[in-house]
């Protein structure tokens, strides 16, 4: 169909992911040949140690990505509201669903001063959104559309399954270095001679393998987890037509978040991935924290969003 | 979305199915016949404007567009409201037998905003309806589906499912309608209702 449309894909935000992931295959693939050259190095084998850790690796990847709706909903401490109870938010999502052809994700509130909103679960079928009452208070109907179609977007490009996958990699590597140097501890001391040297060889060997890759795809995983924030952003001011209504609500969280103590945070920042903002002090442009942050900077946001208005005001071509 | 769009986030816009919206008419005539419905003679697009200058020169040419037809066969204004969700509803408001001249201004709307590219906004369009004992019931067109469902609202912000499903019975053959019912959302307070 060639209707006229003011919606051109971001270039410059789909090269940078696709990059990015490519980095991430690419950690992968040496990841495995650096396995596969340790055992052929100590003529051994490390298949069991490695099978194991896959095993245990995937079998949490898939349980945390099965019940992320039911793990993230408690986490936060939502609950499931009917339409009766929240006619408001649930008319808000049901003419969003309707505009973006989506179905209807389960809709829970959180009681929470923190004004913020996350979407889970492992496919659009079994998504939940969930705003806490503080987001309810601070931001008129209009920015929380805004925010609601954020999350919405994120469940579009399925973030969570995404995600999952590109952390697999990272879960492998921890269980790697964690079997590896229990492994040093314990294996040393058992038998004696040549071959224990040489498992010896091999969990220091594994261990210094797994750290670099933990180290390198962490790195990477933040970044695509910034990209694919940006991505949300962008869908979601598309699919509201009010890219404003979006910034002034990424504002107002903002600025209340760094105002928060950091004490009744902590038990909010394992969920950061699926925040529509971090609940911590955002970081300051260029710093070292910035590489590590999952979400990008406010200015970064506010900017894209820019880019968002101008296409929307466009002529039609 | 195929598989790539959503591996890079890119979500396109759905553009909407306009066509279906014809065959209203007839089945108008065995909703009267089958279940004792009229139609109003009064329709409305519901739209999600975009914020900007771009946006609101089309709905103006729309408006006026409309105005200027409307007049010259002696019907009344075209209004154009926003509701609380921010959304904003055309209503034009024909005679209750022009059914086929209110579809026609409905779809004008429609193909207009197509026409700039606004064509991903559209949520919806309703045509209204009652039957003698004044029940209202709207049918409601979902523009990026192409399906149709019933709304019926009775007071304090219920709906009348018996009434919608018995629609469904009567008018399901004529129209495409709409298979998940998790999709027939109500439009509380639908302007031109």
């Amino acid at each position: 169909m060639a209707a006229r449309t003011r919606y051109a894909p971001d270039r410059g935000l789909t090269v940078r992911m696709t990059a990015t992931m490519f980095l991430l295959g690419l950690v992968f693939v040496a990841f495995i040949a650096a396995i596969i050259g340790i055992g052929t190095a100590y003529h051994a084998s490390d298949a069991a140690i490695v099978l194991f850790a896959v095993v245990l690796g995937g079998g949490f990847a898939i349980g945390s990505l099965f019940y992320s709706d039911k793990i993230a909903l408690r986490t936060a401490g939502a609950r499931e509201v009917t339409p009766q109870e929240a006619p408001e938010l649930h008319g808000i999502v049901d003419r969003l669903c309707a505009l973006a052809d989506m179905p209807k994700p389960r809709v829970a509130i959180a009681n929470s001063n923190i004004p913020n909103a996350f979407a889970t679960g492992r496919n659009s079928e079994h998504a939940v959104l969930c705003v806490t009452t503080g987001l309810m208070a601070k931001l008129n109907p209009e920015e929380l559309e805004g925010v609601i179609a954020h999350e919405m977007s994120h469940v579009a490009h399925k973030d969570v399954q995404v995600m999952t996958a590109a952390s697999f990699l990272a879960i492998i590597a921890a269980l790697l270095i964690r079997v590896a140097f229990y492994g040093e501890l314990f294996g040393g001391g058992r038998g004696r001679g040549r071959g224990n040297q040489n498992t010896a060889m091999i969990m220091f060997a594994l261990m210094a393998v797994s750290i670099i890759v933990y180290a390198v795809s962490f790195v990477l995983i933040r970044m695509l987890s910034r990209y694919r924030e940006l991505s949300a952003d962008r869908s979601g001011a598309l699919l509201t037509g009010q890219p404003s209504a979006l910034k002034s609500a990424l504002v107002k969280v903002s600025g209340d978040m760094a105002r928060i103590p950091t004490q009744d945070l902590r038990t909010a920042q394992p969920m950061n991935a699926f925040f529509f903002a971090p609940a911590m002090h955002l970081a300051p442009k260029g710093s070292l924290a910035s590489i590590f942050s999952t979400h990008p900077s406010l200015e970064r946001r506010l900017a894209e969003l820019d880019k968002v208005q101008q296409q929307l005001n466009r002529r039609a071509g | 979305m195929g598989f790539l769009d959503t591996l890079l986030g890119r979500t396109k816009p759905v553009q909407p199915k306009l066509d279906d919206l014809f065959a209203l008419p007839s089945a108008a005539v065995t909703l009267d016949a089958g279940a004792g419905f009229k139609p109003t003679g009064s329709g409305s697009v519901c739209f999600r404007p975009v914020e900007g200058r771009s946006f609101s020169d089309v709905q103006k040419d729309v408006t006026e567009l409309l105005d200027v037809s409307s007049g010259a066969e002696g019907g009344l204004p075209v209004e154009v409201t926003k509701d609380s969700y921010g959304f904003n509803w055309l209503v034009s408001s024909r005679m209750s037998d022009e059914l086929d001249a209110l579809v026609t201004d409905l779809h004008a709307v429609n193909s207009s905003l197509v026409d700039n590219g606004f064509g991903p906004q559209l949520l919806c369009t309703l045509v209204a309806f009652k039957d003698d004992s004044e029940r209202r019931l709207a049918l409601v067109y979902l523009f990026k589906r192409g399906t149709f469902y019933p709304f019926a609202p009775i007071s304090g912000e219920r709906r009348d499912n018996a009434l919608e499903l018995q629609v469904k019975g009567v008018i399901g053959d004529d129209l495409k309608f709409e298979p998940d019912l998790a999709r027939w959302f109500p439009v509380w307070g639908a302007p031109g209702l």
